[in-house]
């Protein structure tokens, strides 16, 4: 919406209301930043090193460092979770969009009350060894002690992890893709049923392609947050392989404080790999309208 | 049959919204319950209650809840002003300014801790009090300001004009015409605002350097190896104030709920 011109000359420039939340952010992601990159080319005042040296890098892209373990572990996650939700949450909208009521909206909101670490906290009492599950399969009789339940959290699969994400993301993607499903003023998918396409035909060429652009930007959004966070692996996974971010804490919190800067180069690395997936949910999110 | 499978498949979406928090419930008031028993067989008010008379619980508590009150007014006050001219203006750079105020919701709090570290050591802010609200407060302005901002955007400046035409004051205006009008999403930005601070683990510990003690980080630490009642307690304990506010703000999360849910 334009204002008048002339109102605007009463008003004094919008920068001047905007500095103080820009101030504070830049000012903040810009000393992390350069203290980030400060940090992995070794330059650590704290112990009177301030020789810039590669080291850290070298080190953390050798090819036989727990880097590209790291890298594949973190990658294979991401990317279960992701399609894994994406697939599921598709499915649940769709189901819930042929059906009315505000009410699955609320209950699929309900979620939000849970954060990640909450979330993985009551898997960890659902599925681990003692959990409930081995429980009720105990009493069952399908198992007889707390060894026979398969390892499903804290395994070297990353199975936990991977469950504890669809758990949480599933609601989310289904909120966003419902969201457009029940935007639609016109019923493309009553004109595609009256020109005698099946159900399967509706969804595949109908109800696919209209959320398909915010289910992307959705997914890649996802799939930034699993592949930079920390706390779900590092509650859920194991020692070896670990994900990307817990590597680099890991290396952060060394005691020897050389070793910072290997954790400083993952920590970078992570953060461009997001950014630049950011970027492409972005660009998606924009050609949508 | 086809209404037996809608049926039963919303009852199995309900029952796994509803089960972590049954689940707790049953860990945090049972006692003896030993594997293989599948239910709880001893009901009990004691643990819980020895929880809240520790006095590390309670601490953890009212730190994060100062914390988290801290940060939501003081991402409320920096929001309101930016959020205004965000909603209600076109100007050359607004673009740039969105890009700017976006970016902490894509960089990872991995990086902004661990990159903050070495500077809140050396200028006396880690392990405060201060030091904690001020990077709470970068993964929070975001959400406050798009909140505030989609609202600004359906604001009409005429009624503040007409105030002023009957004779006003700034103060009037601002306090009766302009704040008045946007309650809904200033009550919505700063529960959420909240929120976000009260469950931050990660820029917790890596700014608080284990002095600041919130419940998440007691909950983590006790996740890693505490009993499952214990757990379950904490859980509870931690989950309590977003449950509420969600019940709360039902209605209008269906405007902002999917601005706020990634982060949080």
């Amino acid at each position: 919406m334009a204002l008048p011109p002339m109102r605007d000359k009463f008003i004094f420039s919008p920068w001047i209301s905007l500095a103080p939340a820009l101030t504070i952010i830049m000012v903040l992601l810009g000393a992390s930043l350069f203290y980030a990159v400060a940090e992995s080319v070794g330059y650590i005042n704290a112990i009177g090193q301030t020789q810039v040296s590669f080291d850290a890098y070298r080190a953390t892209l050798d090819p036989s460092s727990e880097f590209w373990t790291s890298l594949g572990f973190s990658l294979w996650v991401s990317i279960a979770s992701t399609a894994a939700s994406s697939a599921i949450a598709l499915a649940l909208a769709v189901w819930l969009s042929e059906r009315s009521g505000n009410m699955d909206t609320l209950a699929l909101n309900w979620n939000l009350a849970f954060p990640h670490l909450v979330w993985s906290v009551a898997l960890l009492l659902f599925l681990s060894q003692s959990g409930l599950f081995a429980r009720w399969a105990a009493s069952f009789g399908l198992i007889s002690t707390t060894a026979d339940f398969p390892v499903l959290v804290r395994d070297r699969f990353g199975i936990g992890i991977i469950l504890s994400y669809i758990g949480k993301e599933v609601p989310f993607l289904a909120i966003t893709i419902l969201s457009v499903l029940r935007s639609q003023s016109v019923g493309y998918d009553v004109v595609a049923e009256n020109l005698g396409a099946n159900r399967w035909q509706r969804l595949r060429y109908v109800t696919i392609p209209q959320v398909l652009p915010a289910l992307l930007a959705g997914s890649l959004l996802v799939f930034g947050f699993i592949f930079s966070s920390y706390e779900v692996p590092a509650l859920l996974g194991v020692g070896y392989p670990r994900a990307l971010p817990s590597l680099a804490l890991r290396f952060f919190l060394d005691p020897d404080l050389r070793a910072r800067s290997e954790g400083m180069v993952i920590s970078l690395i992570i953060t461009l790999i997001v950014l630049v997936v950011a970027v492409v949910s972005l660009r998606m999110g924009e050609r949508k309208e | 049959m086809k209404r037996f499978t809608a049926y039963s498949l919303r009852v199995v979406l309900y029952l796994f919204l509803v089960a972590p928090l049954l689940l707790f419930v049953a860990y945090a008031f049972s006692t003896r319950w030993f594997f293989p028993q599948p239910f709880p067989v001893e009901w009990t008010m004691t643990t819980f209650q020895r929880a809240l008379n520790d006095s590390r619980t309670l601490s953890s508590m009212a730190q994060g809840l100062w914390i988290a009150s801290l940060v939501s007014i003081l991402s409320l006050l920096l929001a309101l002003p930016a959020a205004r001219v965000l909603g209600l203006r076109k100007f050359r750079g607004r673009q740039l300014a969105w890009l700017l105020l976006f970016l902490p919701t894509v960089i990872p709090p991995l990086a902004i801790g661990m990159g903050l570290n070495i500077l809140f050591l050396r200028i006396g802010l880690a392990g405060t009090i201060a030091g904690v609200v001020l990077v709470h407060i970068i993964p929070t302005l975001p959400y406050t300001i798009f909140t505030l901002s989609s609202s600004f955007a359906r604001f009409d400046e005429n009624y503040e004009f007409q105030a002023l035409a009957l004779g006003a004051s700034p103060r009037q205006i601002f306090l009766k015409v302009t704040l008045r009008m946007m309650t809904p999403s200033l009550v919505v930005a700063t529960l959420f605002a909240f929120l976000i601070s009260w469950s931050q683990y990660l820029l917790t510990l890596l700014i608080g350097g284990g002095q600041i003690i919130t419940l998440p980080i007691l909950l983590f630490s006790a996740a890693s190896g505490g009993n499952p009642s214990t757990i379950a307690i904490l859980s509870l304990l931690f989950v309590a104030p977003p449950v509420l506010v969600i019940a709360f703000t039902a209605r209008q999360l269906n405007q902002h709920g999917n601005e706020i849910r990634e982060q949080y």
